[in-house]
């Protein structure tokens, strides 16, 4: 089996990853929630989790990490936690579901929404995130790179344009965080989504938000936390202020163990290996009669990502030809992304998305290559 | 029989602070232990240590910037 469908999540991890996970089953305790030696392993794994991503994303310092479950959850407690009725907020036709599901609720509820639109490769217009600025703009909410093309957007000039309007930056970095350099003082980011399964290659049932000091987010969920028990109100220092219940500290000692590969390896090599597949693929399929590739290719730094469609046919045909003829693992439909494929044009049948690790091998892509040339041709 | 000596105890708001503190502060002496019942916290673990070791673990947690609650001397 060939698997091409690491932006869904990484299937290849280190080895590590899962050895960290099956240790932690075995010796942990609650993490916080007592001084013996269980509790005290998992308090000090779940610590250096949060140093690894700190030092990951050039954040403060650890305690402006907090953890949640996915970067759904992440996204949500940003969202939902600075925005208020009477607001305004800028967002693009980029994004995946996790941002603009949780912005149309609060649409609902009064905050009012701008949605830069795309062109028919997905780009949106840096111009566009300054004219969009209103008096009661209160934040930009953006992807780091698109889910479906693997466009990215440039998020130290947005911070710029967001710092110059004294603007939250909220960036979803879903399918970028462990891949491209993210750093968050540098590049304005006030508060920065990530899951753990994909690019940081730690376990699924992980995620968590960077926020920058002295921006005061609502918790989404109170409730245990550890500390403060005989206080009526959930703590307001972070971390604990956005992580109420016991955390996955199981998951937390693999992701751990991911983010520490990552660091010791250089995201720099794993990119450039990303990339060099990457685009062996695109230069192997772009030229094929009867493939429509979507998105940028006019830059090398990209998000290991290539989506395409085959002659007339539906996605999800090319996708189960894929696999049940050639082992090879994509991804068909929607991808959670509906106004990006609105502007690509691709909202009845979707597309094939092939995303690359760099676990991934030559070998493997120039079977695809040849497989697609074969499913091309047949009429 | 629990024998009391006197200790220097310091506390903290979060458990990420006592972590923090622990990672520097293992080196130096002491030992994590659940707070003490004759004072307050807002954290349940607290750094507790030989009372000579008082002013370089302050100045270890302060040079840090990692928040103290609380220093106490008790007879733990």
């Amino acid at each position: 089996m060939i698997y091409f469908d690491n932006a869904a999540t990484t299937l290849q991890k280190p080895e590590r990853v899962a050895q960290a996970v099956m240790e932690a089953m075995g010796t942990f305790g609650n993490p916080g929630r007592g001084v013996h030696e269980p509790a005290m392993a998992a308090s000090r794994a779940v610590y250096d989790a949060r140093c690894a991503l700190a030092q990951l994303f050039r954040g403060e310092n650890p305690a402006r990490i907090a953890f949640t479950a996915n970067a759904t959850e992440a996204l949500n407690i940003a969202i939902k936690g600075i925005l208020n009725p009477g607001d305004h907020v800028i967002t693009t036709a980029m994004e995946h579901n996790s941002v603009l599901r949780p912005l149309y609720e609060l649409e609902r509820q009064g905050v009012s929404l701008t949605t830069l639109p795309a062109d028919r490769r997905g780009r949106v217009a840096y111009s566009d995130f300054e004219a969009a600025v209103q008096s009661n703009t209160r934040a930009i909410v953006c992807t780091h790179g698109s889910n479906l093309t693997g466009n990215l957007l440039d998020i130290g000039k947005i911070g710029t344009i967001a710092k110059a309007h004294g603007l939250s930056l909220i960036v979803d970095a879903s399918q970028t965080a462990g891949v491209f350099p993210i750093d968050v003082q540098e590049m304005g980011i006030d508060i920065l989504c990530f899951t753990g399964h994909k690019g940081l290659l730690g376990p699924q049932g992980t995620g968590g938000l960077y926020v920058r000091e002295g921006v005061n987010v609502r918790p989404l969920l109170t409730g245990g936390s550890g500390v403060q028990s005989h206080s009526k109100t959930h703590p307001a220092q972070m971390p604990t202020a956005l992580e109420a219940g016991t955390l996955n500290a199981h998951g937390l000692a693999g992701l751990n163990a991911g983010v520490r590969y990552l660091l010791e390896t250089g995201i720099d090599i794993v990119r450039q290996k990303e990339l060099d597949i990457m685009w062996a693929f695109y230069e192997g399929v772009k030229e094929i009669p009867g493939i429509t590739v979507y998105g940028d290719f006019s830059q090398r730094e990209r998000c290991p990502i290539v989506c395409l469609n085959v002659r007339d046919y539906d996605s999800s045909q090319v996708s189960d030809a894929l696999f049940s003829q050639y082992g090879i693992a994509t991804r068909p439909g929607a991808h959670c992304a509906p106004l990006m494929h609105d502007a690509l044009g691709t909202g009845q049948r979707g597309a094939v998305r092939f995303s690359f690790s760099h676990y991934n091998t030559m070998e493997e892509i120039n079977f695809a290559v040849s497989a697609l040339r074969e499913i091309t041709q047949e009429e | 029989m629990i024998r009391k000596q006197e200790r220097v105890v310091f506390t903290f708001h979060t458990t990420t602070d006592a972590m923090a503190a622990e990672s520097l502060c293992k080196t130096l002496g002491g030992r994590m232990i659940p707070v003490p019942g004759e004072i307050t916290a807002d954290c349940g673990l607290a750094w507790c240590a030989e009372p000579g070791l008082e002013e370089i673990l302050s100045d270890t947690l302060k040079t840090a910037k990692i928040p103290v609650q609380g220093v106490y001397r008790l007879m733990i």
